[in-house]
This record gives structure tokens, C-alpha cells and sequence, in this order.
């Protein structure tokens, strides 16, 4: 008894490392995906601290001169008002990234319900919502958004609910496909025939599995939102002046791009790094969590 | 072949029918009358009950939907409501506008991606490869609009070598060159990354490495019998990008201040001029379709395999 008990001692292997400490030494090895983290962390950290970081008030009309060059004082220059172009590309972050999760939260918790309706309900409503979610995808997702903001008006709340739309089909499409996967499983028919009531598989044995793919997926679709909100923002279509976004920076240089090129080129540059940024980080946690994830567009 | 021919046909058909009618629905589920909507808030309630009577919102909904879908097959889609022209003939004009830029930009990128993933996958793992890969990551995170500003900003305004506006007498001039730039750039990368995948498979297969048995020199193989397979994966990659393309194509027709789709339907958005918008919403998602359905057909076409997935 007690040699078995040595014995087993023995042979149990070293402690393993935390799961999120492994992930952390993947990350490390690759470099684009550690560049990613590292503009990503910039990022998000400016867009948190934004009001503690703006050296001006991002609408205080004349803290300098016009349309001057970046200097000392205004790091990015200033635009055709006079005000801060940092201090306002600083909090446009704020609100490109208050609508990539706003949006992309209520895209992923309708998706996963209509998801898991269609993959656990009856066939009839499995259906039905297909058909649906094929009518949403046939819109190209810039043409959708102009019909909606010509229904609605523009506005932050219709950028958020453009994104969510046209994200809701993508996320509902991949949760049933899992949930129908994992349902023919025969520990769910064990399950069943223990007594356990669709909420609880639905609970306990599916929502776990769908979850993480799901997660990654959004996080890697955060650029095509900013895309989407500054583009928006740009044709005057979503965030409305004096309100900095990125998108009405870009709009206020644009306009006056013969006078000075600083305003376009600083306006740009925030989106240009986020995208990058997150397509790095997303690309690299894709290949470590789940390589076939891999999606060609 | 005939019969996945006519299955993804009727697909298509139907997946834009429901479409269009889930934009009326969308109409109807806005709280206000579309008609006071576009007539302003100056109009009288006469005014307001005629337009509303000639765009037949009296009727009930299902009634509503049935003429537009009667007169749309008629190539009918209403009158704008600024000028009273038909919106078919205001749509179609500025069309051929957007089609040229969009097939311009695809072109070059398929010039230059295509053959730059193929080299990629013979020399994989190079310096070259990873260079190449990294850029193609680059230029696909890079919003096409971005792009557009950027170009416009160095080669118009700072370098002064092009055009910064219009489109210029024809379709094909120095106009054009800012705009497909802008637009193809990201389709590069994905083209490049695209043939190199499919690419790399194709060349672990074993009839290749037969080829290699047979002593047939590496060029050959890879041009006259790898690249036609690992060429197939793009074609429906272009029909799901129409949308892409499109997309990009909008913000470059603003941002250059030329004539086509994305200029006619941000100007209407900012009118309200709803017939205008339905017309552009209509056409576009109809050509994504159609879109999406030649590149199914054509890859059915080229990969038996393809035509059991119907």
C-alpha cells in the first residue's frame, strides 16, 4: 500500500504551467502577433484615459492658429477652427471603440441565442431563420447602412445598430453549426436520457463549446467596425459635428486638404494603427486557439 | 451541371426577393410617414396625402410589396422624387461608372496578387515569403477609404502627379489610376494569401509529385498543372468580395469627387430622396448577387465536386 502510494508520487508529472500563461508563451514567439498586442494595449489605453490624456479640450474652438502644422504645442496641428487635432483624434478613440463593443456585445448575444434556437428548435424555425440571415448577408454592408441611416437619421445609436445587424447573421451562422455538431454527440443523448431538460444542454454543454471560437471571431471583426463607424462618421453620416470621431476629423481635413494635409493624414493614422493592430493580434490568437478558424476573407 | 445551374439560379432569385422585402419591411417598422419624411416638415397635408397616394402607401403592405416586385420586373422602380425622372435611367447612368472602377481595381490586383502568392508558395518560408505575407496582412487591414485619402493626399495634392477629382472625359484615363489604386490595393494581399494556401496544398498533392517523378522541370508544374487548381478558391473569393469592392468603391467616389453609385446614393441619403436610395439598394444588392452566383456557377463550372454542394 504504501509502495503504490511512492510510486504514484513518482510518476505524477511536473506542474503545469497556467493555461493563459502558455498562451502568453505562444504569443511571445511571434512577433506580428506581439506588434498587434502592443498597438492594440496603446489603443484601447488611449481610448480609456482619453479625458485624463487631452492636453485641450477636443471642441475649444482657437487654442492655437488654423489649419498649422504640428508643433510643440499641438502635436497633430490644428484643423480649419483651430482646435486640437490629438486632443480630438485621442477622443474619437473613445468613441470608436464605445461602438465596436456595443456593437459587437449585442451582436454577440443575439447571434448566440438565434444561433442556438436554429441549431436546438424545431426544423421549421431553423428554416426560416436561415432564410432570413441569407436576406441580411445579400445587403453589401455599406449600401445597408446608408438605407438604414436614410430610415433613421444619423446618429451614434444607428451605427451601433447597423453593425449589430449585419454582424448578427455571421455570429447566429456559426453557433448553430457547432450546436448542431455537438447535438448529435452521444453524451447529450446520455444526458437526456439522465433526465437533464434542453436548458441545461443548452447551458452546461453547448454554450462552453460555442463560446471561445465565437469571442475570437468578434474580437477580430473590432477593425471592420472602426472601419465602418469612421466611414460612416466621414460621409456625415453617423457621429455628428462637433462630436470627434475619426471619421469627422477625416471629414473637417478632407475639406480643406488643399490647405493643409495635417488633419488627414492624423485623422487617418489612428484607424490605420488600430486595424493593423488588431488584425495582427487576432490573426496570431487565431492560430494558437484554433486554427481552423481560419477564414480567408 | 444543368441542374445546379437552375437550383442556384432560383437561390438567387428568391434570397433577393426577400431581400427587397425585408427593406419594406424595414420601411414600415420606422416610426412616421415615409412621405412626410421626404416632403419635409414644411409641406401641407395635401401635398403629403398625393405623394403618399403615388407611392402607394395607402395600400396595405402586402398589396405595396406585390406592385413594386411587378413593376421591378418591369425594370420600373419609381420616379425621383427631385426631378421626376425614372430611377432606373438615373441608376444606370451612373452604373457603368462604378463597374469600370471596380473591374479596373480587381485587374491589377489579380495581375500583381495572383503571381505573387505563387511565388510565395515555391519559395516558402524565404525572407521574400514573409515579407510578401506581412504586406499582404498590412494592406487587407487597411480600409479601402483610408487608402483613398492617403493616395489622394501624396500623389494629388502633395506630389501633384494626378488628378485629385471627376472622372475626366470616357472611363479609361489618368482619372482612373487614384481610385482603382486605392480600391485593388487590399485585393493584392488577399489574392496573394489566397493562391498561396491553396497553392501550397495543391503542390503536396500526388499527382505533382508524380510530375516531379517524371522529371518534368519545376516551371511546367507549376504553371501548366498546379496553378490552374490552386487558382479555383479565388474565383469564389471575387464573388463574396463584390461587396468589398463595392464598398471601397463608395468611399473612392467620394473622396475623388467622381460620378457612379456610391456618390448618387450618399448625395440621396442626404436629400432623403428615398426612391433614389431604394433604386441604388436594389441594383447593388442585385448585382452582389448576381455576383455571388457566377462565381458558384463558374467554380460548379471547373470543380465537379462543387456542383453536389447544391
Amino acid at each position: 500500500m504504501s509502495t503504490r502510494e511512492h510510486t504514484q508520487s513518482a510518476q505524477r508529472p511536473p506542474r503545469e504551467a497556467g493555461a493563459v500563461l502558455q498562451y502568453w508563451r505562444r504569443l511571445r514567439r511571434d512577433p506580428l502577433g506581439l506588434t498587434g498586442l502592443v498597438l492594440v494595449l496603446v489603443m484601447v489605453g488611449t481610448a480609456v484615459f482619453a479625458t485624463w490624456l487631452v492636453p485641450y479640450d477636443p471642441n475649444q474652438i482657437l487654442v492655437g492658429p488654423k489649419l498649422s502644422a504640428p508643433s510643440w504645442a499641438h502635436w497633430m496641428g490644428t484643423d480649419q477652427l483651430g482646435r486640437d487635432v490629438f486632443s480630438r483624434v485621442i477622443m474619437g478613440g473613445r468613441i470608436a471603440f464605445e461602438v465596436a463593443l456595443a456593437s459587437l456585445g449585442g451582436a454577440l448575444s443575439v447571434g448566440l441565442l438565434l444561433g442556438l434556437v436554429a441549431g436546438f428548435g424545431p426544423r421549421w424555425l431553423d428554416n426560416g431563420l436561415l432564410l432570413l440571415f441569407d436576406a441580411v448577408r445579400a445587403f453589401p454592408v455599406i449600401i445597408f447602412a446608408l438605407a438604414v441611416v436614410t430610415l433613421l437619421g444619423p446618429s451614434l445609436y444607428t451605427v451601433i445598430l447597423v453593425v449589430a445587424v449585419t454582424a448578427i447573421p455571421i455570429y447566429a451562422r456559426i453557433v448553430r453549426t457547432q450546436t448542431l455538431a455537438i447535438r448529435s454527440n452521444e453524451f447529450i443523448l446520455a444526458e437526456r436520457s439522465m433526465g437533464a431538460g434542453t436548458p441545461r444542454i443548452l447551458a452546461i454543454h453547448i454554450l462552453p463549446n460555442v463560446i471561445g471560437p465565437l469571442l475570437i471571431l468578434a474580437s477580430m471583426d473590432v477593425p471592420l467596425v472602426i472601419t465602418l463607424e469612421a466611414g460612416l462618421s466621414f460621409l456625415g453620416m453617423g457621429v455628428r459635428p462637433p462630436t470627434p470621431s475619426w471619421g469627422t476629423v477625416l471629414n473637417d481635413g478632407y475639406n480643406f486638404i488643399r490647405n493643409s494635409p495635417w488633419p488627414v493624414f492624423f485623422g487617418g493614422l489612428p484607424i490605420v494603427v488600430s486595424t493593423l493592430g488588431f488584425t495582427f493580434l487576432g490573426e496570431a490568437l487565431r492560430d494558437i486557439f484554433d486554427p481552423k478558424l481560419r477564414r480567408d476573407l | 451541371m444543368w441542374l445546379y445551374l437552375v437550383r442556384r439560379i432560383v437561390l438567387a432569385m428568391v434570397t433577393l426577393a426577400l431581400a427587397v422585402a425585408l427593406l419594406h419591411v424595414m420601411i414600415r417598422a420606422v416610426p412616421g410617414d415615409p412621405a412626410a419624411i421626404i416632403l419635409g416638415p414644411r409641406a401641407t397635408a395635401e401635398q403629403r396625402d398625393k405623394l403618399r397616394e403615388r407611392m402607394g402607401l395607402d395600400q396595405p403592405f402586402y398589396v405595396q410589396l406585390g406592385i413594386y416586385f411587378v413593376d421591378l420586373a418591369h425594370g420600373d422602380m419609381g420616379v425621383d422624387v427631385m426631378t421626376g425622372r425614372p430611377v432606373s435611367r438615373i441608376v444606370f447612368e451612373q452604373l457603368p461608372y462604378t463597374l469600370v472602377l471596380i473591374l479596373t481595381a480587381i485587374a491589377w490586383a489579380a495581375v500583381l496578387g495572383i503571381p505573387l502568392g505563387c511565388y510565395s508558395a515555391i519559395r516558402r518560408n524565404t525572407l521574400a515569403d514573409r515579407v510578401s505575407g506581412i504586406l499582404s496582412v498590412s494592406v487587407i487591414a487597411i480600409p479601402a477609404f483610408v487608402m483613398s485619402l492617403y493616395s489622394l493626399l501624396l500623389f494629388a495634392v502633395t506630389l501633384k502627379w494626378l488628378p485629385a477629382t471627376g472622372a475626366g472625359d470616357g472611363f479609361f484615363n489618368r482619372h482612373l489610376l487614384l481610385p482603382a489604386f486605392a480600391v485593388g490595393v487590399s485585393w493584392v494581399g488577399y489574392l496573394a494569401r489566397v493562391v498561396r494556401a491553396s497553392m501550397l496544398e495543391v503542390l503536396g498533392e500526388t499527382h505533382i509529385r508524380m510530375n516531379r517523378a517524371f522529371g518534368l522541370p519545376e516551371a511546367r508544374i507549376v504553371f501548366r498543372y498546379a496553378l490552374p487548381l490552386a487558382i479555383l478558391p479565388t474565383v469564389t473569393l471575387l464573388g463574396v468580395g463584390m461587396a468589398y469592392l463595392l464598398s471601397g468603391a463608395v468611399f473612392a467616389e467620394i473622396v475623388f469627387a467622381r460620378p457612379g453609385i456610391g456618390t448618387l446614393i450618399v448625395n440621396a441619403v442626404g436629400n432623403r430622396n428615398y426612391p433614389i436610395v431604394m433604386g441604388c439598394v436594389v441594383v447593388t444588392t442585385g448585382l452582389f448577387v448576381i455576383a455571388t452566383a457566377l462565381a458558384d456557377v463558374v467554380n460548379a463550372l471547373l470543380d465537379p465536386r462543387a456542383r453536389e454542394s447544391l
